[in-house]
């Protein structure tokens, strides 16, 4: 497999205060990466990094082309979908809206509105507030419209932030079985970060432990899932 | 009441134009989070580049649609070369900013076409309505006019696919980044649409305040309070409140006899203190809370 994204000596800070400290890692084609770490590691940060919504040095490489003087929206368009911390949800407009702002930058209608009825399948709730102000959904709904609208770019790659924050454990895991599904029949990449790593190792395919804006260690997910010593000192179960 | 009717129905027409400039003024507040002082000033300079046109022969409406061109078009450039620059300034640097526009656009319009008062046409006539004094043909298609341009922008923002990237844009400019929404470009549609708007209030009013570079000062005044009445978060809000200014500026001016025609200015700035005082976030918009 190739690389879909590779990431080399990524530094990051708010103001003056340096948030990352070179870190390299990388999202294989068809691929599920993993970020893991306590709070405050710079999880979030990476991400933001990513998607130029922090100021950043490094290399950013997606599909083998550099992406880290390009902005935000330019990021979007190449197909890198952002399910934010926080969720990023229009709260002021429908769901259906929120699910045609996710495509907004398409142009093939017909196509579009048979991504909303597929966002409908994996999501049927959804359909059922589809007229409802998105600010009203639950949690749990709106990390579902998050990820439908995430869906709806028709990325190659999507970047999730802590999808588990907040939400009942039957639906974290009904969500993670969804995420499953989407890598393995429409191909999206994953980039996941997690604070929940029992979950997100299950998923994964290569993982990397963050701390303080460095990573500390990093290999196949299925290593770290066996090594007791790592999870014991650093994943905490 | 004959007295009354005819009065409240000369106040909503009025009312129109104030709607129209506290529409603009929500359109600008919404997309960049400052009220723009130069709004008026903006309407007046549209109103002339109007005459203008008028004045080297071309018809009314053709005039009058170059005109809502021209304004759009330069509604845009203020944004990308003024604004942009100073996106991130703080709100000082922004007033600054708008005061400057304003002194420039007024003196600019008294340099090239004088300060004398000069009389504007109008296409519907002045004759009555239907024969019974109530309202007259200018005033009847002053609110024409505005109803056709709300039914545009509402089927605009509601119904189109950059329309909902204006309001997602406006609502929540990082998420809108996220779906590859040009905040930017978003902002300066924005601004666009804003001076067009003006430009069609400044061309309805010119029949009845004549043209001059200082005509727009009182009806900017009477906008800001329509705004502020409606709530500046609320496009609807805020041709409501504009429609409410209207009529109360010229039922009082009309009843109240201290008031007359010396005080009624005064009543815009009483509306506002008022609004602010009992009720900031105004008749339709939603109060500001910020987590500590």
């Amino acid at each position: 497999m190739t690389a879909l994204l590779e990431v080399r000596d990524l530094h990051a800070s708010y103001g003056t205060t340096r948030v990352l400290h070179g870190l390299s890692f990388g999202v294989l084609e068809g691929g599920v990466t993993t970020l893991l770490g306590g709070n405050g590691a710079g999880k979030t940060t990476t991400l933001r990094a990513l998607c130029g919504m922090v100021l950043r040095t490094g290399e950013i490489t997606f599909a083998g082309r550099s992406i880290a003087h390009l902005s935000t929206e330019d990021i979007a368009r190449l197909g890198i979908a952002h399910v934010p911390d926080g969720r990023g949800t229009f709260v002021r407009l429908t769901v259906e809206e929120n699910l045609e702002l996710g495509a907004i930058t398409r142009r093939d209608r017909n196509a579009i509105a048979q991504d909303v009825e597929r966002v409908f399948g994996y999501f049927p709730i959804l359909q059922k507030r589809r007229g409802q102000q998105a600010g009203t959904l639950s949690g749990g709904e709106q990390q579902m419209l998050a990820i439908g609208r995430a869906l709806m770019l028709q990325p190659r790659l999507m970047l999730l932030d802590e999808p588990s924050f907040g939400l009942a454990p039957r639906l974290v895991r009904e969500l993670f079985g969804i995420l499953a599904a989407l890598n393995k029949s429409e191909g999206v990449s994953l980039l996941v970060v997690e604070q929940n790593a029992a979950l997100a190792l299950d998923l994964a395919d290569q993982a990397y432990l963050v701390e303080t804006g460095r990573i500390v260690f990093s290999g196949a997910a299925r290593e770290i899932r066996e090594d007791e010593k790592i999870r014991r000192s650093y994943l905490g179960y | 009441m004959e007295l009354f009717l005819q009065q409240t129905l000369a106040g909503l027409a009025t009312g129109t134009i104030y709607a129209c400039i506290a529409l603009a003024i929500v359109m600008t507040y919404q997309a960049i989070g400052h009220l723009n002082f130069a709004q008026g000033e903006m309407a007046m300079f549209s109103t002339f580049i109007a005459w203008q046109l008028i004045q080297w022969g071309t018809p009314y409406w053709i005039a009058f649609l170059a005109t809502v061109a021209v304004s759009f078009a330069g509604g845009v450039l203020i944004e990308r070369i003024v604004l942009r620059p100073i996106q991130h300034a703080p709100v000082l640097s922004h007033v600054a900013v708008f005061i400057g526009l304003l002194a420039i656009l007024n003196s600019l319009a008294g340099f090239i076409w004088d300060f004398n008062v000069k009389p504007f046409p109008t296409p519907f006539g002045t004759a009555p309505l239907l024969g019974n004094g109530f309202i007259d043909a200018h005033q009847a298609g002053m609110i024409a006019i505005t109803l056709l341009l709300l039914a545009f922008l509402y089927g605009f923002f509601r119904f189109t696919r950059v329309g909902l990237a204006m309001r997602a844009a406006a609502h929540d400019p990082v998420s809108a980044r996220l779906v590859g929404i040009r905040v930017g470009w978003m902002t300066a549609l924005g601004w666009g649409m804003a001076a067009a708007i003006g430009a069609i209030a400044g061309m309805m009013i010119a029949p009845i305040v004549f043209l001059e570079p200082n005509m727009m000062l009182g009806v900017l005044l009477y906008g800001f309070a329509g705004a502020v009445l409606g709530g500046l978060s609320s496009p609807v809000g805020a041709v409501i409140g504009g429609l409410i200014v209207g009529v109360v500026e010229n039922l009082a001016g009309t009843f109240i006899p201290v008031i007359g025609g010396e005080l009624k200015f005064t009543i815009a700035l009483v509306i506002i203190v008022a609004v602010l005082v009992m009720k900031p976030q105004g008749l339709l918009g939603r109060p500001v809370l910020h987590r500590v």
